[in-house]
């Protein structure tokens, strides 16, 4: 085993929880990401191996399913795939074992930041960051959207749980960005 | 004696008294007041002074259109020109400044142009001021400086923050009148989402300003009760203190909130206004009227006012601007204003209508068929001079004067599309006309119903219409009864034979202006509106523009629908710059991207500088250097001596995939990618589709499938984004598929003739990187410390012995601390952007500044790359004649022939006893440095026919900066040209 240590996407050890009003704001470091797409010709292939992975059939544009594993759609037979990182540490060659060539994949788990909201008042916060029209999520949803000019995914788990996934490098941006509109808002 | 203008009754709290200070003076007023309504209160009529002539000047209105009492509000950092007294709330101690006038509001020096106005006519810029010629630089336009703008701002930073924001509805609904109401009832009690926005912080528009009755309510009770009922509903969003501000392309509304300007200060973390972006599946303009005035001589002074003002101060703000007022008018509307004031015991002491069939008047005298043809009193009105039908003359005093010469419909949302209005000869005004933005209907006296009755009925209908075309039922909200008088006016715009009239109050624009410009021939409206500036000024005219036209009109000899009306363009009204920049200010005005090593720079007092959005290290100075130059110096040569780590994450890495990568790779390089073995890597060049070279990188082969793509970091995304209109537009029938790992992997260089031996103590011994195992070029996935994945190159940028690894981000850190433990036996340091720049010109490797978007591949002595043995992007315009010409500019190096010199980027290059100058120049310099290797200065560039003329002497030359010396051309390459370190 290797003793090198990791550090969060805001650069400190452990992952940072703020309160403000009704909505607590979450980093979270313990999710794997990958990225699947299907190799042509081999869409219903993949579309099957990604049925067995999460339990479900993948997800249409613009939405998120599975409960411990869970993808959402990025692009036309494209999705990112999350999974405990405990277990799922090596996601990528585990996908790629699993895939038989169906689909290409590639490891996504440093790519991102991921800044959890939860709480009473999302919509208000949410109208002055994006477009997205967060008022109508029901759970389920995941966009594509720029955030104070960061190109995000939103993604809705329930009503009053809302995910933001931004690029790594940029999640000091981010992190402020989110927090200032909770303040603002509440 | 404070407060002596109150009056009874209004729409202010009276059991709270706030104090507020205007110019000099201490005054006391109430909640629910405005500035205005609070100055008039105290006795208060003028306040401020005129643009031009600097004429005395009060309330035309008690709106939003407000020409002249605009203030300097607040003081210190969050002082604002320009405000509107007339909708600024009142709150406990705010303050308040007159603007454009010296030493005071009462004793104005200035008012002095108001007799020199013969020199200040409309166009006066291109006629006066130009002998003698040398007293413009020197003493005209300095005056003029001096004299123009219109109020001061504070050079301090603006201390508040304004959010940006996005709503979405199925519509929205512009203005909370009787037909915003009844419309936003209808559409709400549908089940459709509502915004109702209305600028004014209390719903109910006109409703507020008069003594209507709705069915057995007063109309104001029956607006709050209304807009209460509304704001209780969860799927209606009531917005007061909103201005929309514009109708943008598909059903997007502007709207400005004013979250806390009505607040002496906003509350911690909260934002003063917010921009919102409405995104609205239909709208209903219900935005009403606006008065307009009638021209008239020296129709300008404190105390006359439009004459629906008058009544709104007396019944909403419970104010009269004197204790007797007249009326001028040419419409039923006007007399309502003396029967209201009459109502709360204020002094009528006439209505002059210019109507020969006039109604009589209850309990006041009625003149008809007459006008106002003077005012008397400098700083405030105190007669008029009245001509009756007969040319009988009259002097009447009196302290405020209504005018009222009808009402113009609020279409300008309508317009901002580029549509104009259309002329309704019933109501003489334009109402809305043509095509509309999409999804808007307009509704009430904005579409020229002007009743109370006809605004309840067609804001209603139009919610239905809506509510039943998204797919809805709409019931029938109860709807009071209200008034319905029908709209009785006969045009009059304004008093022949005046000489100081006045139709655009705040830029000083009068009758006699707008009849010059007709003169010299500015008649198109367009013109007359920029030739005279009527319109021009902070309220764009709405009170002014429409006795312009009609006055054009008549001298013209043209109706006034064919004079037509300007282009009407968003903001409807002034908006600060710092709504529409939001949070993108400061730090905030572009997100910044970090290095996985970042922590641990700061921690070395690394220097930073930007790269795009990132930040990366510059140089790491040590205690003891006090000039950048000793840094990069020592980080260059220690690197070179032994060991140096750089943190190169930020350039682009793709990750390309699938049976057609291979094929995909040699499309998208000119040379050669499907043949580069597994375990290899390849320096590669992309060219655009005109030959042009566009970026270069080394592309990795981890197996037959896989290709790993670097960029440079300026372009990562650029050609992230070409790479994947290849694929999907141009060859979508290709296997393969992209993905951006740019962020994935933390990435660092380590070079010089001790790197492996740094390495070896990091990547994990099953791993063989000895020469023979991991030779030049060579690529392979890795463990290291113990297991953890990371990919490892034998590439270098330096032109040492180098290698750069990969580990996943969120191990860079520990990497980087691991590394310089290891390498501390060797000396190792870490070097920043100066360093890695410095070396790589040592080399002779290109980059952006090669790449410079006019390059080809043959300028950088890359011709032969591109491979003629298969097709790529860029091959075949590579070929034209005019970029393979025998002259073609090459890479070439450049060192100054006195050692001393420098080799500045940007020179150009002659040959010797040329002329400097464009027929004669021979190339230039790209990049330069100074190299602590070779102890000069050395630079590379293009030079034509570069390659055959090693060794010449040429004068390099850079006339705007004084550089004028000679240089040597050399190898581009001035480290280690047979590359025997990179293959150690």
């Amino acid at each position: 085993m290797h003793d090198l240590e990791p550090i969060t996407p805001l650069g400190a050890a452990a992952p940072r929880t703020e309160i403000h009003g009704p909505v607590t704001l979450t980093e979270v470091t313990d999710r794997a990401l990958a990225s699947v797409a299907a190799r042509l010709g081999r869409e219903k292939e993949t579309a099957a191996l990604l049925a067995d992975l999460i339990g479900e059939a993948p997800p249409a544009p613009a939405r998120l399913s599975g409960t411990t594993l869970t993808a959402f759609w990025t692009g036309p037979d494209q999705w990112m795939i999350e999974a405990p990182l405990d277990s799922h540490e090596d996601l990528a060659e585990q996908l790629v074992a699993a895939a038989g060539g169906a689909m290409s994949v590639t490891g996504q788990t440093d790519a991102w930041c991921r800044f959890d909201l939860t709480g009473d008042g999302l919509p208000d916060v949410f109208e002055r960051l994006c477009p997205a029209d967060t008022r109508a999520f029901a759970g389920g949803e995941a966009l594509r959207t720029a955030i104070d000019h960061m190109g995000c995914f939103l993604l809705c788990r329930a009503a009053g749980h809302l995910t933001v996934l931004g690029p790594r490098s940029s999640a000091g941006s981010l992190h402020h960005a989110l927090l200032t509109a909770i303040r603002s808002a509440h | 004696m404070s407060q002596t203008n109150r009056l009874q009754g209004g729409l202010i709290d009276r059991g709270r008294t706030l104090s507020f200070r205007f110019d000099d003076r201490w005054m006391k007023g109430h909640p629910g007041d405005t500035l205005a309504s609070a100055l008039l209160a105290n006795g208060v009529r003028l306040m401020g002074r005129s643009f031009k002539y600097h004429r005395p000047r009060g309330p035309l209105s008690a709106g939003s259109e407000e020409p002249n009492a605009i203030v300097e509000l607040r003081d210190g950092a969050r002082q604002e020109p320009n405000t509107r007294a007339t909708t600024a709330e009142l709150h406990d101690g705010l303050t308040a400044r007159s603007q454009n006038r010296w030493p005071s509001l009462a004793f104005d020096a200035l008012s002095v142009n108001d007799r020199l106005s013969a020199f200040f006519a409309a166009g006066f810029y291109y006629k006066t001021f130009m002998w003698p010629a040398a007293f413009w630089e020197k003493l005209y336009e300095p005056m003029i400086r001096r004299a123009a703008g219109l109020g001061s701002l504070s050079p301090k930073p603006d201390p508040d923050s304004y959010d940006k924001g996005y709503l979405h509805c199925d519509v929205l609904i512009i203005g909370a009148g009787p037909a915003g109401l009844a419309a936003a009832l209808t559409a709400g009690e549908a089940g459709l989402s509502v915004i109702l926005a209305d600028e004014d912080p209390l719903a109910g528009g006109r409703l507020n300003a008069e003594s209507f009755a709705m069915g057995q309510q007063a109309g104001h009770d029956w607006a709050a009760e209304t807009a209460a009922r509304l704001a209780a509903m969860p799927n209606v969003r009531l917005m007061t203190r909103t201005t929309v501000l514009g109708a943008f392309d598909h059903g997007i509304y502007g709207a400005l909130e004013r979250v806390s300007d009505h607040l002496p200060v906003p509350p911690e973390g909260k934002p003063r206004q917010i921009l919102w972006r409405i995104y609205a599946r239909r709208a209903i303009l219900a935005a009403g009227a606006t008065e307009r005035p009638i021209v008239f001589e020296n129709n300008d002074r404190p105390g006359i006012m439009l004459a629906g003002a008058m009544r709104a101060y007396a019944n909403r703000w419970a104010v009269t601007p004197a204790r007797e007022i007249a009326v001028f008018t040419n419409n039923d509307d006007g007399h309502r204003t003396a029967s209201d004031l009459a109502a709360k015991g204020v002094s009528v002491a006439t209505v002059i209508d210019t109507r020969t069939d006039a109604p009589g008047g209850n309990g006041y005298e009625v003149i008809a068929g007459a006008a106002v043809t003077g005012t008397f009193g400098r700083l405030g009105l105190k007669q008029i001079e009245v001509t009756d039908a007969r040319g009988a003359r009259r002097r009447i005093s009196c302290g405020a004067l209504g005018v009222s010469g009808g009402w113009n419909p609020n279409v300008s949302l309508t317009c901002h599309m580029r549509g104009r209005p259309a002329w309704d000869a019933d109501i003489h005004a334009f109402v809305p006309g043509g095509t509309l933005p999409g999804g808007m209907v307009v509704a009430g006296a904005a579409a020229g119903m002007f009743s109370t009755h006809a605004a309840l009925h067609a804001g209603a209908e139009a919610a239905a219409a809506i509510v039943a075309d998204l797919g809805k039922t709409a019931p029938s909200p109860d709807l009071p009864e209200a008034e319905d008088a029908p709209v009785a006016i006969t045009p009059f715009w304004h008093v022949a034979g005046a000489r100081r009239a006045w139709v655009d109050q705040q830029n000083d624009v009068t009758a006699k202006d707008i009849r010059l410009a007709h003169q010299e021939n500015f008649t198109s409206v367009e013109h007359l509106k920029r030739y005279t500036t009527l319109g021009m000024a902070t309220d764009q005219g709405k009170t002014s523009n429409m006795a312009g036209l009609a006055i054009m009109a008549e001298v013209a000899g043209k109706p006034i629908p064919e004079v037509g009306t300007t282009m009407f363009r968003p903001p409807y009204t002034p908006t600060a710059i710092g709504a529409f920049a939001g949070r993108s200010r400061g730090t905030g005005f572009r997100p910044v991207r970090k290095t996985p090593s970042h922590v641990w720079a700061e921690e070395q007092g690394a220097t930073f500088v930007e790269a795009g959005l990132w930040l990366r290290a510059q140089w790491f100075a040590r205690p003891g250097e006090t000039h950048w130059r000793q840094t990069v110096d020592r980080e260059v040569l220690q690197t070179r001596n032994s060991v140096g780590i750089c943190d190169v994450t930020t350039l682009g890495k793709i990750d390309v995939q699938g049976s057609d990568a291979a094929a995909f790779m040699n499309m998208v390089y000119c040379n050669g990618f499907a043949k580069l073995p597994v375990g290899k890597t390849r320096y590669g060049l992309m060219l655009r589709e005109d030959g042009i070279a566009m970026d270069d990188g080394t592309a990795a082969r981890f197996a037959e499938h896989h290709y790993v793509v670097t960029t440079t970091t300026a372009n990562a995304v650029p050609v992230y984004r070409h790479m994947e209109f290849v694929r999907q537009c141009l060859f979508p029938d290709m296997d393969v598929q992209l993905i951006s790992t740019t962020e994935s992997w933390a990435q660092f260089a380590v070079a010089g003739p001790n790197s492996r031996k740094l390495l070896q103590k990091i990547v994990d011994t099953d791993h063989d990187i000895s020469n023979a195992a991991f030779p030049f070029m060579a690529c392979a996935e890795v463990t290291v410390c113990g297991g953890l994945r990371a990919r490892l190159f034998r590439i270098s940028f330096s032109g040492e012995l180098a290698f750069e690894i990969a580990v996943p981000t969120r191990y860079g850190d520990a990497l980087i601390r691991r590394m310089m433990a290891a390498g501390e036996e060797f000396g190792v340091v870490p070097y920043g952007t100066e360093a890695l720049g410095v070396m790589r010109i040592e080399k002779g490797h290109a980059a952006g500044n090669e790449l410079n978007g006019t390059t080809t591949a043959l300028n950088l002595g890359m011709g032969r790359m591109v491979s003629k043995k298969k097709d790529s992007i860029g091959s075949t315009l590579s070929e034209r004649e005019g970029l393979n010409e025998d002259d073609a500019l090459r890479l070439v190096g450049f060192r100054p022939v006195n050692a001393r010199d420098a080799v500045p980027a940007g020179a150009h290059l002659m040959r010797r006893g040329d002329a400097v100058d464009a027929a004669h120049d021979q190339g230039y310099v790209t990049s330069s440095c100074y190299s602590p290797a070779l102890g000069h200065h050395i630079g590379i560039g293009f030079l034509k026919s570069g390659n055959a003329r090693m060794g010449e002497i040429l004068r390099l030359a850079s006339p705007l900066t004084g550089v004028d010396h000679e240089v040597e051309v050399v190898s581009a390459h001035f480290i280690d040209p047979e590359g025997e370190r990179l293959r150690a």
